[in-house]
């Protein structure tokens, strides 16, 4: 049901400060190019949506013409940082206080003129109809609150990773994110305005909505105030935290003295709400009252709910609403009636843009003509707030300021992202693996070797925009809105869904990318393919005058050597950046010998002696020499074979990993000096794909589309990923359905000493299917 | 509205009666005092017609044999609930004078107080209106009484039965209920009695299947309303529990628990919930500064509801077409009462009223599901939140029709409250 206007607005907001504490321009980004504007008014809060073109530049790499003088440049290819043009979509959300400031603003700002409409939803629409159409001078056109939200929570759920998350009051980590299901329907949705609305969700367009109550937050709100004369929903709920219900309730020991054995029912079970108050001659107290009404409201709720998915045979139950909204104290009472309700089967699960759902589907509805769900849309880490935190010693500025605003900023990928066919099991796939926001020990590491490196990133990013000489300026800013995101994630870990290494690597890139840093290591990484082309031949030919035998191995060391060059691992970046002429021996010196840490050599080796794979996806890492003299040797081994090889690579630069753009010019260059490369590329057995990432790690669950049909298409039998980031920090659990190999050197002695290894300890991981003669079955335990 | 229930109980107190408030008579329901338990595991879903049809000269010719199985007088059973103790008395009415002359003094002076009393102390309330007279119970004939009495109350009682030396009758006391678990130790020392207690929800149906079957003339136990959703042409009308199962039993006390059942021995607890009569009575007093049950439905049945909650048409203006909600259907109880304008309007009446409604159809729309969830289309409903209570009865009569599209059924029975006193009184007489 609808949120209820808000009566009490003005009374109750009386000590609040209702000049915006943050610069607007940080809050409405991007207002002059903003175009399809929607808003979704309840009953305290307003949410405002709009859709946006962002310039940001982007650095494009270009092989340079041969037939030109400029060839006469020692440099391998051009490096050219163009401006491009993506769409964002920004989503704000702010006290209805506000709503007159923040109007006034956007008018001021407002220069595009095809804006002609406003798409508007939320119970307190209608009364802030004229003022909008007054102040903005667009039409508002009402769309049905039911089906935005039924629109914004598919999109959310399809479009954001650890949207989802089961609330648990009592555990190390008060939420406990969700992996998104690939096939996101059928769902129950529990929406809890001033009533209930129970809907039952089918599909993008078919809904129902199934049941409901009246019993809701609109309850919870008048009565309370009724009974506590205290006027605000937070308060009551402030009110109910602090409260004991059993004065009140009437207990089943209240009756029995103990428990119901015969039934189950513990002493401890209200078997009657507001039992006792049943008398004129006591007096309660307000906290007891409202925890007690708390109780009543969200068991009857919860058991509702669980009727209805049980009638339905439905399982995934999300919960959302003004009564909900981020609220610990009605997540924890609603989770544990549906715990108690359905003895676990059922697990409440509520989502972190639960607020903004009703603006996000009534945009959608407005940009039908753009269509937004054909593409796919990633959080932006950098532009917006995360989860509030909910734990009462949480700074309480903090929490003003949070509560304030609050933004969420979503870009549009330029490629569709799907599943790797070749997961297991799509629904249970994991990409990370460490859970930093349950790991408290790994999160503290962490957040300080991020900090650490932090000064490094800046003095990188100045130093690859030479020309430019704002860059210092620009990387200041960039390092303030890092160390903050930093600062934030230490208090809050879950503010992002679960807290990874991999996450913290794309906040860093997504900062970066804010401030016009797109890719710091362009001109390293340049170089560094520069001087490993040089090498390649002489490489392949010594590889050549091994035995077969002998040569296995060496490609091998070769790939995991080639790792050893990363400077994404402070070890190794401190070491390349004091010694640049640290070499491809060198690093293979460094190698941990064999036995390695995880060692499947020997399964492999058999199995290359075996028939060659039909075609192998290779999700390569670094520039320079790991993909020129490590994996390229490899790749030509494999082709050699017969087996067919997709190259996956990064569609955009995160630090010195190879993008696709750079890896067709290497390829190119490589197959003018080698006939094997030269003659896969022309007969299409070695092809380049985009990964459809732009992170040092890799979600195999958000994989370029593209790259998806090629690994259908070709019937591919074995994956290999290759590098700390894609190999370590996620997928080292990733179960496939065919064979696979992960590859990686450790680059960090934290890390290395968890593993029970030592820095450049080697992991070689061959993985062969369940169902196929499993060879190894080795588990990365932390010692 | 009409308030028909409390102008009945105003018709209790006038001491004459009218030929259609007499008391029932019964007759015997031989069954009943079996000595073999597996006869009666083995009823069949139609057990009631079947007893009925039995003569009372079978009966009679198991008089002697019953004779030795009987427990002594007097004859009670006891059902201790959260808010309500619920007592129910056999006063033999076929006493020979031999019997007279033997019987102690005390248990005279026990059914002499019960019976020529209709109030006991300031709380205690014999509800003459129920009592079943002609009634043969293992072969006795008398008249069942129906005593009830607040549980704050139960340490007085418990006085009076010392008083009374109760414990010299060498009686069981059979008890269910909760208080009498919580209460048993309280017996023991306060009035020297040992209960036998026993499972709340066995005696409730055991007492429920019994009253049925044994009620034959006078006002039907089960009736229904009907044309529910009709307000003008809503009328109480008798119902044959012929073949009861399967029903759902909602028992309405402090809380509330749903029971499907399938037959006398078989059934389950599907669900309850902790918003029952405690929970309208305790939200009224609270409110509205009342303290009973009479004077809280009192005040509910001059308030309106509507002011207090939100109604859809509040929100929509009208009927919710896109989900085909009714524009007078309540989008949220007590929803009015966000706004600060609106709490100092309000009467005591309405918000008493509006307390009702919601634990009401509360009750109804769980009840709704769980008949739904257990495929059940017969719903009766118990327990003595209904007592006097037809603004609660019409309008989970009309949820149940309205929200089903007529598939459900809501059934009451006469003896709201007293099934499990009832069953108990059973168990003492046959024990199962």
């Amino acid at each position: 049901m609808a949120e209820c206007g808000r009566v009490d607005s003005s009374t109750s907001r009386h000590t609040m400060d209702k000049s915006i504490t943050l610069p607007p321009d940080e809050i409405f980004r991007n207002l002059e190019n903003a175009k399809r504007f929607a808003i979704d008014i309840g009953g305290s809060l307003t949410k405002l949506a709009y859709y946006s073109t962002v310039q940001h530049k982007v650095a494009k790499v270009r092989s340079f013409d041969h037939t030109a003088k400029e060839a006469a440049s020692d440099k391998l290819y051009e490096i050219s940082v163009q401006e491009e043009v993506t769409a964002r979509l920004h989503f704000i959300k702010f006290e209805n206080a506000y709503i007159e400031t923040c109007l006034d603003f956007i008018k001021d700002h407002l220069v595009n003129t095809e804006t002609k409409v406003i798409k508007a939803t939320g119970g307190g629409a209608h009364k802030f109809k004229e003022l909008i159409e007054k102040k903005l001078g667009l039409k508002v056109d009402k769309e049905d609150e039911m089906t935005c939200l039924i629109k914004g929570c598919n999109f959310v759920l399809r479009n954001i990773p650890h949207e989802a998350f089961v609330y648990a009051k009592h555990a190390d980590s008060e939420f406990r994110f969700q992996t998104t299901h690939p096939d996101i329907f059928p769902y129950l949705l529990v929406n809890i305005g001033s009533g209930v609305s129970i809907v039952k969700v089918e599909s993008e367009d078919k809904f129902e909505r199934i049941g409901g109550s009246s019993i809701g937050g609109g309850t919870f709100w008048g009565l309370g105030a009724l009974l506590t004369k205290t006027k605000r929903f937070d308060e009551l709920l402030q009110l109910a935290s602090k409260g004991q219900h059993t004065s009140v309730d009437m207990l089943v020991k209240d009756i029995y003295g103990g428990s119901y054995g015969s039934l189950g029912l513990t002493g401890d079970l209200i078997a009657s709400s507001f039992g006792k108050s049943a008398t004129a001659e006591k007096e309660f107290s307000k906290e007891d009252m409202a925890k007690s009404l708390l109780h009543m409201i969200s068991n009857d709720i919860g058991q509702l709910a669980c009727l209805y998915a049980k009638l339905h045979n439905l399982s995934r139950v999300y919960f959302g609403g003004f009564f909900i909204r981020g609220h610990p104290v009605t997540m924890h009472t609603i989770t544990y009636s549906i715990n108690f309700f359905t003895k676990g089967e059922v697990q409440a699960l509520f989502l972190r843009h639960e607020g903004y759902l009703g603006a996000i589907g009534a945009f959608l509805k407005g940009a039908e003509e753009d269509n937004p769900n054909q593409y796919s849309w990633g959080e932006n880490y950098a532009g917006s707030s995360g989860l509030m935190s909910v734990s009462p010693d949480m700074n309480p500025m903090q929490r003003a300021r949070s509560g304030t605003f609050d933004m969420l900023e979503m870009d549009r990928l330029e490629r569709q992202l799907v599943n790797l066919p070749l997961l297991q099991d799509p629904s249970s796939y994991i990409p990370d693996t460490v859970d930093l926001t349950e790991d408290a020990l790994a999160r503290e590491y962490w957040l300080y070797c991020f900090e650490e490196a932090l000064d490094g990133v800046v003095k990188r990013a100045v130093a690859s925009q030479p020309d430019m000489p704002e860059a210092a300026e620009r990387a200041e800013k960039f390092r303030q809105k890092y160390r903050h995101k930093l600062q934030t994630l230490r208090h809050q870990p879950f503010a992002y869904g679960s807290l990874t290494v991999r996450s913290l690597l794309d906040t860093r890139e997504h900062c970066l990318n804010e401030f016009n840093f797109p890719d710091p290591y362009s001109k390293i990484k340049q170089r560094e393919n520069d001087v490993a082309l040089r090498y390649y031949q002489k490489a392949v030919k010594s590889l050549e005058k091994l035995s077969w035998e002998e040569r296995q191995f060496a490609l091998v060391r070769g790939v995991l050597a080639g790792n050893v060059f990363d400077w994404g691992a402070k070890a190794v970046s401190d070491v390349l950046e004091s010694d640049p002429e640290f070499g491809f021996e060198e690093a293979k010196r460094q190698l941990e010998e064999r036995p390695w840490l995880v060692d499947c050599y020997d399964q492999w080796f058999e199995r290359i002696k075996g028939p060659p794979h039909k075609c192998a996806l290779f999700f390569v890492d670094n520039s320079g020499v790991d993909i020129i003299l490590g994996v390229m040797p490899f790749v030509r081994e494999l082709l050699s074979r017969g087996t067919e090889v997709v190259l996956a690579s990064n569609s955009g630069p995160a630090l010195n990993d190879v993008t696709n753009g750079e890896l067709q010019i290497l390829t190119e260059k490589i197959a003018a000096m080698d006939s094997v490369i030269q003659a896969g590329l022309k007969e299409d057995r070695l092809t380049l794909v985009q990964s459809g990432s732009s992170s040092p790690c890799l979600d195999l669950s958000r994989l370029d589309k593209v790259l998806a049909t090629v690994v259908r298409e070709r019937k591919t039998d074995l994956v290999i990923i290759e590098g700390m980031g894609r190999a370590i920090h996620t997928n080292y659990y990733a179960m496939l359905s065919c064979e696979s190999l992960k590859m990686a050197v450790i680059k960090n002695s934290w890390l290395a000493d968890r593993l029970g290894g030592k820095l450049f300890s080697v992991v070689f991981k061959y993985e062969v299917p369940a169902g196929r003669p499993s060879l190894d079955s080795t588990a990365l335990t932390p010692s | 509205m009409a308030f028909n229930g409390h102008q009945r109980d105003d018709d209790i107190i006038d001491e004459d009666e009218t030929p259609t408030k007499q008391p029932r008579s019964s007759k015997e329901m031989p069954g009943l005092c079996r000595n073999e338990p597996n006869n009666e595991a083995a009823a069949p879903a139609g057990r009631a017609t079947t007893d009925r049809r039995t003569s009372n000269s079978t009966a009679r010719h198991r008089k002697d044999s019953l004779k030795k199985s009987r427990p002594p007088f007097p004859w009670f059973g006891m059902d201790i609930g959260g808010t309500l103790v619920k007592l129910v008395y056999f006063e033999p009415k076929d006493i020979t004078a031999e019997e007279e002359q033997e019987e102690v003094e005390n248990l005279k002076s026990i059914r002499r107080y019960l019976t020529s009393n209709t109030a006991y102390g300031k709380t205690g309330i014999r509800d003459v209106h129920l009592e079943l007279q002609d009634l043969t119970l293992c072969g006795r004939t008398g008249n069942l009484h129906f005593i009830r009495f607040p549980t704050h109350d139960l340490p007085a009682f418990l006085q009076m039965g010392r008083n009374k030396h109760f414990s010299s009758l060498h009686t069981t006391l059979c008890a269910t209920g909760g208080g009498a678990y919580k209460f048993e130790s309280d017996f023991r020392t306060m009035a020297d009695l040992e209960l036998h207690k026993l499972d709340e929800l066995d005696c409730l149906i055991r007492g429920v299947l019994y009253i049925d079957s044994v009620v034959s003339s006078g006002p039907s136990e089960c009736y229904y309303f009907e044309n529910p959703t009709d307000p003008d042409r809503c009328v109480q009308r008798p119902y044959t529990l012929e073949n009861p199962y399967p029903l759902l039993l909602v028992n309405i006390g402090s809380g509330v628990s749903i029971l499907a059942v399938y037959s006398e021995n078989n059934y389950k607890r599907v669900t309850g919930t902790s918003l029952g009569g405690g929970t309208f009575l305790g939200l009224c007093c609270l409110l509205t500064g009342c303290s009973t049950f009479e004077e809280a439905l009192e005040m509910a049945s001059q308030g309106e509801s509507t002011r207090v909650d939100k109604l859809v048409r509040d929100i929509y203006g009208g009927d919710y077409e896109r989900f085909g909600l009714p524009g007078w259907a309540v989008a949220s109880s007590f929803g009015n009462m966000m706004s600060k304008e609106k709490r100092e309007s309000v009467s005591k009446e309405d918000l008493a009223r509006a307390t009702l409604v919601t634990i009401t159809n509360n009750i109804g729309s769980i009840t709704r599901m769980c008949a739904l969830n257990e495929n059940i289309e017969r719903v009766v409903f118990v327990g003595n939140f209904l007592r006097v209570n037809t603004l609660s009865m019409k309008l989970l009569a009309y949820a149940m029709d309205y929200w089903s599209k007529g598939q459900l059924k809501a059934l009451f029975l006469q003896h709201e409250g007293y099934f499990g006193a009832v069953g108990a009184l059973l168990e003492l007489l046959h024990p199962s």
